[in-house]
């Protein structure tokens, strides 16, 4: 664990953050005995955790332990594996997301996501911010909603006089930027973000630390991260994956989910001590 | 709510539009293979196979000549275009500097974007005008058409062979060509063999390459090469043009042969293919 | 230096000696073997042009506009051939392209594991019919088919636009030759598409997908302007098929020097002018002629074959998408 911007402890990243706001306990998302499966091996099972309005939710946990499998599930994304299959419930305001009769579309339309690789069309900047309220039919006043949206993520005055060129020009950690703003233009009610800066360097990574605490305020975030350090830094509450091995098959499943100063400072689980002091993975 | 419906029915439309597409290909394929198969299965015997063309007006008759003319004109064009084709991959993959391989590329896509009747009108204005039709200026013809076939197959399968082999073979101080002969070459003839499978199959139904070069042909059984080959080609190309039912007959009955071969021919190609990309890549 | 330690300095000369010159003989033979490629087209082009001087002498450029071809006279022009070939021509590429981009992206997006193989082979082993198997199929079952059937019911649903004018007794004609072309080209262009829209980074579509686009809208916005240009060039390689294409077309086009706005009446194209011409023409200057016409077809070969290179070549929008 040497990526991050400074080599403090990790404990002390979180205990600095114990007193932080309180944590509102408005429930979003309620997951209920998730499973999902690619085939017929399990990637993650009997997940039970419940994420919370306007709060940054970290994800942590050693690689292949099935965290982004999980927070695909979430938007529905893995519905595009083939042989993908979710067992249990995931309630999304109280609406069940994967019930019969409920559009994905629709569900990703709400939950929005930021990949592991800045993933930016091969367009203009502006039209790469453009063309989700485009196709979604919010073309009332799309300039000032494709300005709000770079102005959200912090990337408004880097790219105003170029607003035309291709967004391929543009810089691994401006093009993340850019790939935050695509997702915050359609106005979701959540926001996804699958490793946003595992492949950034140090600076756009804190960047992105900074753009997702004011981000906080107007969305709900669930960030995946292999960082302990990031998790440390921005989430309020952390859940910690790992793998399970039994009889040669390994299965993601969630060893503890608590407020992020807790799970660093006072883990109730020997497992979940193990990983944040580097004794694992 | 009134716009996302329209979206998902624009989404399902536009769904079903690809899928009736894909279906409307197969269907395609489909009714020329069994209209071919319907009209062609009553003529073909024992006979259809031993005799040569009957006089003309006069019932029966096979195919034997053509079948054998084909034959002849197809591995004649194989002699010629098979070293060509895998020896230009080769300096292409191997030796060639960029200033060269960019031109000759251009050069091998040109040639396989050619019209095959232009092809086949300068084998006609090379060989035949002051002399005569012949088979050697058909499988010359024929060859013209297979070559960029066998060079690209072979140039793809040489790009596959990993560059861990190469290294290997020279860092035992092995020289450059006992590698290429011994090392990648060996390894890619899968690939090859891919590739001339297909040019063969291609080879085989290619008419107008053969309509100025080998086309006025004896009902006799002919390998004497320095005269026009009788072929399957031409033969279902003249007799569709012709009234004379029991000679459409004929026709569908040599269409259903060379389809079957030119099918079973691609089918092989592919599996061949998946076969060697598998030993190769792993 | 590295020579085997065990042999004298004079064997291990010998030895290099002999590898050089291994060396050298086969980088010869494979630069013969590319040269022979270039000298081949070389030769092709030549040779084409050279035979056609004698009618190029005599009907110079007016050859492209010249509306008679008279084998008594000694008056030949190319024009209704190149109307046949246009003619021919767009009409199947207008019918082909829309066709071949829907099955490209059903193999690519949409067809499910299991049957994606399967369809993708099938679609292949359209194109490895013979043509001249199809053209039969196409004068004795398709063209009758079309003129009973199709070319009726489009004059009279749709007679006031002049391409549908009245319908052929025989079903010869340049409406049966364009939907044979179609045929041929349709798998070649959706084959070459499906790798083109397969080609493009699952995280682009993911990035449409997660916005709430339909997939429809994901092809669209994304997936469509990504391969635009290869999916032209494409589009240009099944045109300069259908413009060569000579058997199938002599088969079913039934021959003629019409010019006019129907789809329906027997035409020629260039190819098939030159193919029915097989068993010999009448006069070195009709031969001259013919090879006249094998030149334009030559020359608009090239560039379709050129043009389609260069877009591949220069216009990729993915450049530096793709890592």
């Amino acid at each position: 664990m040497t990526e991050g911007i400074t080599m403090t402890p990790v404990i002390e990243v979180a205990q600095a953050r114990k007193d932080a706001e309180p944590v509102q306990r408005d429930i979003v998302f309620d997951i209920q005995k998730l499973t999902a499966s690619y085939g017929k091996e399990p990637a993650i099972s009997d997940v039970d955790l419940e994420i919370y309005r306007n709060v940054i939710t970290a994800v942590i946990g050693p690689s292949g332990c099935g965290k982004s499998t999980f927070i695909r599930c979430l938007n529905r994304m893995n519905d595009l594996v083939p042989g993908a299959k979710i067992d249990g419930k995931i309630l999304y305001q109280g609406d069940d997301l994967y019930a019969s009769g409920v559009d994905p579309v629709e569900v990703r339309r709400r939950i929005g996501m930021v990949f592991q690789k800045a993933n930016p069309f091969p367009k203009s900047i502006y039209d790469n911010v453009a063309w989700g309220p485009r196709v979604l039919g919010m073309r009332k006043d799309l300039d000032e909603r494709v300005e709000k949206a770079l102005r959200g993520a912090a990337l408004w005055d880097e790219v105003k006089d170029r607003l035309k060129k291709n967004a391929l020009s543009l810089s691994g950690g401006q093009q993340q930027r850019l790939c935050i703003a695509r997702a915050i233009a359609v106005e979701p009610d959540v926001l996804l973000l699958d490793e946003p800066a595992s492949a950034l360097d140090p600076i756009a990574t804190s960047a992105i630390e900074e753009l997702m605490d004011e981000l906080k305020r107007d969305y709900t975030l669930v960030i995946v991260t292999h960082n302990m350090q990031q998790a440390a830094r921005v989430a309020d509450m952390t859940a910690f994956f790992s793998l399970d091995v039994d009889e040669g098959r390994r299965t993601g499943v969630l060893v503890e989910y608590d407020e992020t100063a807790k799970i660093f400072t006072n883990p109730s689980d020997k497992r979940t001590e193990d990983y944040v002091t580097g004794r694992f993975g | 709510m009134n716009r996302d419906r329209r979206r998902r029915i624009v989404n399902r439309t536009m769904e079903a539009v690809a899928t009736v597409a894909a279906i409307v290909a197969i269907a395609v394929l489909a009714i020329v293979v069994i209209s071919v198969a319907k009209r062609g299965a009553g003529a073909i015997g024992w006979d259809f196979f031993t005799k040569p063309q009957a006089l003309f007006g006069q019932p029966g008759g096979g195919i034997a000549n053509a079948l054998v003319g084909t034959a002849l004109l197809v591995v004649m064009a194989c002699a010629m275009a098979l070293p060509v084709g895998v020896l230009t991959a080769v300096y292409l993959t191997e030796f060639a500097p960029r200033r060269l391989a960019v031109p000759i590329q251009v050069v091998i896509d040109v040639l396989a974007g050619l019209p095959t009747i232009v092809i086949g009108i300068f084998v006609y204005a090379l060989l035949v005008i002051g002399h005569t039709q012949s088979g050697i200026a058909g499988a010359f013809a024929l060859a013209i058409i297979m070559l960029p076939l066998v060079a690209r197959a072979t140039q793809e399968v040489l790009l596959l062979v990993p560059s861990t082999l190469r290294e290997a073979s020279l860092a035992l101080g092995v020289r450059r060509w006992r590698t290429v002969l011994g090392v990648i070459l060996p390894s890619s003839v899968g690939g090859i063999l891919t590739g001339t499978v297909l040019a063969v199959a291609r080879a085989a139904g290619e008419t107008a390459p053969l309509l100025f070069t080998s086309s006025i042909f004896a009902n006799s059984v002919q390998t004497d090469v320095t005269k026009a080959l009788p072929n399957i080609p031409v033969l279902i190309f003249t007799y569709s043009e012709q009234p004379d039912p029991a000679l459409h007959e004929q026709a569908w009955a040599a269409a259903l042969v060379l389809m079957a071969f030119v099918l079973v021919a691609s089918l092989a190609a592919k599996a061949l293919l998946a076969r060697s990309r598998r030993k190769l890549v792993g | 230096m590295s020579a085997v330690p065990t042999s004298s300095p004079l064997q291990a000369r010998r030895h290099r000696l002999r590898g050089r010159l291994g060396d050298l003989g086969l980088h010869g033979l494979t630069l013969a073997a590319a040269l022979a490629c270039l000298v081949l087209v070389g030769a092709i082009v030549w040779k084409i042009l050279a035979l056609s001087g004698d009618s190029f002498d005599r009907f110079g450029l007016g050859f492209v506009t010249g509306r008679a071809w008279d084998p008594v006279k000694h008056v030949f022009g190319a024009l209704p051939f190149i109307y046949g070939t246009a003619v021919s021509s767009l009409v199947a590429l207008v019918l082909a392209t829309p066709l071949a981009i829907a099955i490209g992206l059903y193999l690519s997006e949409l067809a499910p594991r299991g049957v994606r193989g399967i369809v993708g082979s099938l679609v292949e082993l359209l194109a490895a019919i013979p043509s001249v198997v199809l053209g039969l199929w196409g004068i004795l079952v398709l063209g009758p088919f079309l003129a009973h059937h199709v070319e009726p019911s489009l004059h009279s649903a749709l007679g006031f636009i002049p391409l549908f004018g009245d319908p052929q007794q025989t079903g010869q004609g340049l409406f049966t030759a364009a939907v044979i072309l179609t045929i041929m080209i349709v798998p070649i262009v959706a084959s070459i598409s499906r790798e083109l829209f397969l080609g493009v980074p699952r995280e682009l579509e993911e990035g449409a997908l997660a916005l709430g686009a339909t997939r429809w809208e994901m092809v669209r916005g994304v997936i469509l302007p990504a391969t635009r240009s290869g999916v032209a060039a494409a589009v240009i390689l099944g045109l300069g098929r259908a413009v060569g294409e000579a058997i199938a077309v002599t088969q079913v086009i039934g021959g003629g020097t019409r010019i006019g706005w129907s789809l329906f009446p027997p035409a020629d194209t260039l190819a098939s002018k030159i193919a029915s011409n097989y068993q010999g023409a009448g006069s070195g200057l009709e031969i001259s002629s013919l090879l006249y016409l094998a030149a334009i077809l030559l020359v608009l070969g090239l560039i379709a074959n050129l043009v389609a290179q260069v877009i591949v070549r220069r216009f990729d929008p993915l450049r530096g998408a793709r890592s």
